[in-house]
């Protein structure tokens, strides 16, 4: 669809939806949506490619102290989408008098309003290849490219009206030597650079280089470790999860309980943000309301603050800080620390140094513990060098130690590092933190 | 929708055309400590346009079922194969995208409009009442998905395809918390109760009688001894083999996986082309198929999304591996044998390989058998934690529930039980399997694959399997 139209579309919908509720009827609308160009690399060739223009509105109906939802796909076609959505509309009138009551509902938000439009310069899909390919040829790359607009959309009943719009582009690449050593990287923005895009190319090709060495096994056992950017932002993703939700503390669910219940604390030398202050995220959530620019969460290892949904809130007699219901991060920032990154295997000194982490998954919520395994550049390091690559290895830890007595420094850059996922949609959230040095972590496997 | 009227009408120099839509009606229900939470409808349907132009595939997707929007779609996809075409990992030809006619319909057979909202709520409202059976519980949830997806695939060289699929799955969870102890317990896992079925398989009385024992283990578990760290015999129920089979089976014999091309996500594999046939990946007693023919079972169908007829196959016979889990794009460019398992999540995504229903078949044991044949062991029920490497090798597994074996017979109670291993030495420690009595099937409803990434619906039916000398372990508390 042209630039606007699917603003256009989302407001036409709103305005004829909101337009046909009854008094005593509440309608929130969220639009989410992508105009995407897809190519799947391997072996620095083309697999897949294909494109998706994708758009989905969200309907939310409150009679009452009865709510139910709704989503459907959009067309395009402004007659047709209003003619499914007034269905849709149509359908939650006759299903909610059949549900139960909601103790806990909330309304949207009342007149509250944001415009955040930035276009950049991305690559046409027609010809894309032709600055994507030349600087991998004789490279053994894998990877996804995915480029083109990304919209979020609020509107309800009660005025309030957000929209966000965005190009983005981003490719999430690994690159593999003829021994499966592998370096990943994500070369991301809003616009194109080829001169940018041929550094960071060249800069993990350097990387790939340091994985020639032969490989060091170690065995499990407890190291010395720094783990880099990437690998802390998947350790606080964890965080998500049965993490800093407060319904997920009252539930009995959260790995933050000991903090919350038994008065632990972490490290002074960590401390957790929500800030949006970068303006890449869209601050709105699924009700309209606006989260505050910062939020911290934990300061100096002490719990400050959970994500508490207006939901939450009432539900528990609290204070909402406009978490999304769902209680997840969407912008997390991790304080820097002193550690300068020129110092990073001066400091280490013996030890393994972790570029990347994987698969991760709660082994002991209760105590924090999170196994994953180490991918992709990981060293066996000594004298303050890096001797080799090491063998993956599994990890199993709790953040009471890895970010509490085990965290030793905090290097003093942070790292912008993008959410790429795509189920579903492609993602927009980002997270900003350093690296970590530990005094210990634990490999078991 | 008159898919096949549509391609008539397009006018776009390809080789070959296809056009695949999917119709997918979904609602969500979900009761937190007897209140609602969500009842969500998400309707979501479109139409992938599939090219082949100079041996590369290309599509494009939209939610725009117009004529006009598809011809302009097709025209995009052939101009975007063409220029990818000089790029190509592999030029293919139609070969990979064979004629075919048929259809498919989920046997169910209660409908799911059968039961009203109102009930659906009531139910589960007493699915928490039941699994709330002291103080100690503090939270319970109660969920039910329902899934009808409807999908028509027709191709310019004749295919003609339409299949539904009626899905229902179903998840009851208990919290228990004894101060600082925490304790969670589920009707066999989150969303392993998924079946392509109707309301007929949630018997009410039988439904809130596992809601209740769910309950009641969340609160056995808190006084529980810890699962020790040690080497012993592992036996473990259904609802987790489901788990070691998708991670450990199903994953690493993906053939795109060993092809490479998931090297950027999910990883490789242990498994290299030329182990097709000679591999010893399991003890004599393990016997996989791909079986896509299991009436009920959640990745049940009869053609994939190229139109590949399906067939039960033999994946690994008598512990040796047999063939991949890959499509005929898989299969044409690796030169191995694979089966009909090339799907999508949805219109909005290309198919690629997935797993579909991947079954562990019977063996002659029968559970009291297994337990009696083992001095000291740990029998574990239902996943709770989950983690692989990227070549599918060191894997740790949590459980829910264990208990503890000695000396033939069933004794205490284990709380976070997890054991942790590498692929084939862990297989090739199966020492029993259950018989024909003892298995049981189950579903993977969030199986995530792929860039982009797709999550797809996957089976999994096995009986109780026991594995000698695991390292198990406990928790930290």
């Amino acid at each position: 669809m042209d630039r606007g139209a699917i603003e256009q579309l989302f407001d036409q919908l709103a305005g004829g939806l909101i337009d046909a509720l009854r008094s005593d009827e509440h309608l929130s609308l969220s639009l989410r949506g992508e105009s995407s160009h897809f190519c799947r690399f391997n072996a620095a060739r083309i697999r897949q490619t294909g494109l998706v223009e994708d758009s989905s509105l969200d309907l939310e109906l409150i009679i009452g102290q009865r709510r139910a939802s709704s989503a459907i796909s959009l067309s395009g076609n402004a007659d047709l989408d209003m003619q499914y959505a007034l269905a849709e509309l149509n359908r939650l009138r006759a299903e909610i008098p059949q549900l139960l009551e909601d103790p806990y509902i909330v309304l949207p938000a009342s007149g509250q309003a944001s415009r955040s439009i930035s276009h950049g310069q991305l690559l046409d899909p027609a010809t894309s290849t032709q600055h994507l390919l030349p600087p991998i040829q004789g490279i053994d790359l894998a990877g996804i490219w995915a480029s083109g607009r990304i919209y979020r959309g609020h509107a309800n009943s009660l005025g309030s009206r957000h929209w966000f719009e965005t190009d983005r582009f981003a490719l999430d690449y690994s690159l593999v030597s003829p021994q499966e050593k592998m370096v990943k990287a994500t070369y991301a923005g809003s616009d194109w650079n080829q001169a940018e895009y041929e550094a960071s190319i060249a800069a993990s090709v350097n990387r790939l280089r340091l994985l020639d060495k032969p490989t060091i096994t170690i065995k499990p056992g407890q190291y010395r470790t720094f783990i880099a950017a990437a690998g802390v932002a998947d350790l606080l993703s964890m965080f998500s999860w049965h993490g800093l939700s407060e319904l997920s503390l009252r539930t009995g669910e959260s790995a933050f309980l000991r903090m919350r219940e038994g008065g632990e604390t972490l490290s002074a030398l960590f401390s957790l943000a929500e800030d949006f202050s970068h303006g890449q995220v869209p601050r709105f959530n699924d009700i309209g309301e606006v989260a505050p620019q910062r939020l911290e969460l934990i300061r100096a290892g002490q719990l400050e603050n959970s994500l508490v949904s207006s939901r939450t809130a009432r539900e528990y007699g609290l204070e909402s800080n406009f978490a999304a219901e769902h209680e997840a991060l969407r912008s997390p920032r991790m304080a820097p620390g002193e550690l300068d990154e020129a110092d990073v295997l001066n400091s280490l000194g013996e030890g393994v140094y972790l570029s990347n982490l994987h698969y991760l998954n709660w082994s002991d919520s209760s105590n924090g513990r999170i196994t994953g395994m180490t991918r992709y550049a990981c060293f066996w390091v000594a004298d303050g060098e890096i001797q080799g690559p090491i063998a993956n290895m599994r990890f199993d830890d709790s953040f009471y130690h890895f970010f509490g007595d085990n965290l030793q420094a905090v290097s003093s850059s942070l790292q912008l590092i993008p959410d790429v996922e795509t189920y579903g949609s492609r993602g927009l959230g980002l997270t900003e933190c350093p690296g970590i040095l530990l005094e210990s972590f634990a490999l078991t496997l | 929708m008159d898919l096949a009227g549509i391609l008539d009408r397009l006018d776009v120099n390809a080789d070959w055309v296809g056009l695949r839509y999917v119709d997918d009606h979904s609602t969500w229900r979900w009761v937190r400590d007897g209140r609602p939470q969500l009842n969500q409808h998400n309707r979501s349907r479109g139409i992938m346009v599939e090219v082949l132009a100079e041996g590369q595939f290309a599509y494009a997707a939209s939610a725009n079922l117009d004529p006009a929007a598809v011809q302009q779609a097709a025209v995009k996809a052939t101009a975007i194969a063409r220029a990818a075409s000089a790029h190509a990992v592999y030029h293919f030809s139609s070969d990979v995208r064979p004629p075919a006619s048929g259809s498919y319909i989920s046997p169910i057979e209660q409908s799911a409009d059968s039961l009203s909202p109102a009930e659906l709520n009531q139910l589960l409202v007493k699915s928490c009442a039941s699994l709330k059976v002291s103080d100690k519980v503090v939270a319970t949830h109660a969920m039910l998905r329902r899934v009808n997806s409807q999908h028509q695939f027709v191709s310019s060289n004749g295919s003609n395809i339409e299949q539904q699929f009626f899905i229902l799955s179903s998840a009851s969870q208990a919290i228990a918390q004894d101060g600082p102890v925490v304790q969670q317990r589920s009707v066999n896992g989150m969303f392993a109760r998924s079946w392509q079925a109707g309301f007929e398989i949630l018997d009410e009385d039988q439904h809130l009688a596992r809601c209740r024992q769910a309950g009641e283990q969340a609160v056995e578990l808190l006084s529980a001894e810890d699962c020790p760290n040690t080497s012993m015999d592992l036996l473990l129920a259904p609802d987790q083999m489901l788990l070691q089979i998708h991670e450990s089976v199903g994953h690493p014999l993906e053939i795109d996986r060993i092809l490479g091309d998931e090297r950027n996500y999910a990883g490789w594999s242990f498994v290299r082309p030329e182990d097709f046939g000679r591999l010893r990946y399991g003890s004599e007693l393990m016997n996989i198929t791909f079986d896509p023919e299991v009436p009920g079972q959640l990745a049940s169908y009869r053609f994939d999304c190229t139109g590949n007829p399906t067939q039960r196959q033999y994946i690994i016979k008598d512990g040796i591996l047999q063939r991949g889990l890959g499509g005929l794009e898989s299969q044409q460019r690796s030169g191995l044998p694979g089966v009909a398992n090339v799907r999508a999540c949805s219109w909005n995504r290309p198919p690629i390989d997935r797993m579909a229903n991947l079954n562990l078949e019977p063996g002659d044991s029968s559970l009291e058998d297994m337990i009696g044949s083992v001095e000291k062991g740990v029998l574990m029920e239902s996943n709770r934690s989950w983690s692989i490497d990227d070549y599918r090798n060191k894997f740790q597994f949590g459980c829910e529930y264990a208990r503890l074996i000695e000396n033939g017979r069933l004794t205490r109670t284990l709380r976070n039980p997890n054991y942790r291993g590498i692929s084939s030495s862990f297989w090739n420690s199966l020492k029993a399997v259950g018989n024909r009595d003892s298995f049981a099937v189950f579903g993977v409803p969030n199986c995530g694959k792929g860039e982009p990434n797709q999550v797809i619906r996957v089976g999994h039916a096995s009986p109780p399997c026991l594995f000698a000398d695991v390292e198990v372990f406990g928790g930290d508390g």
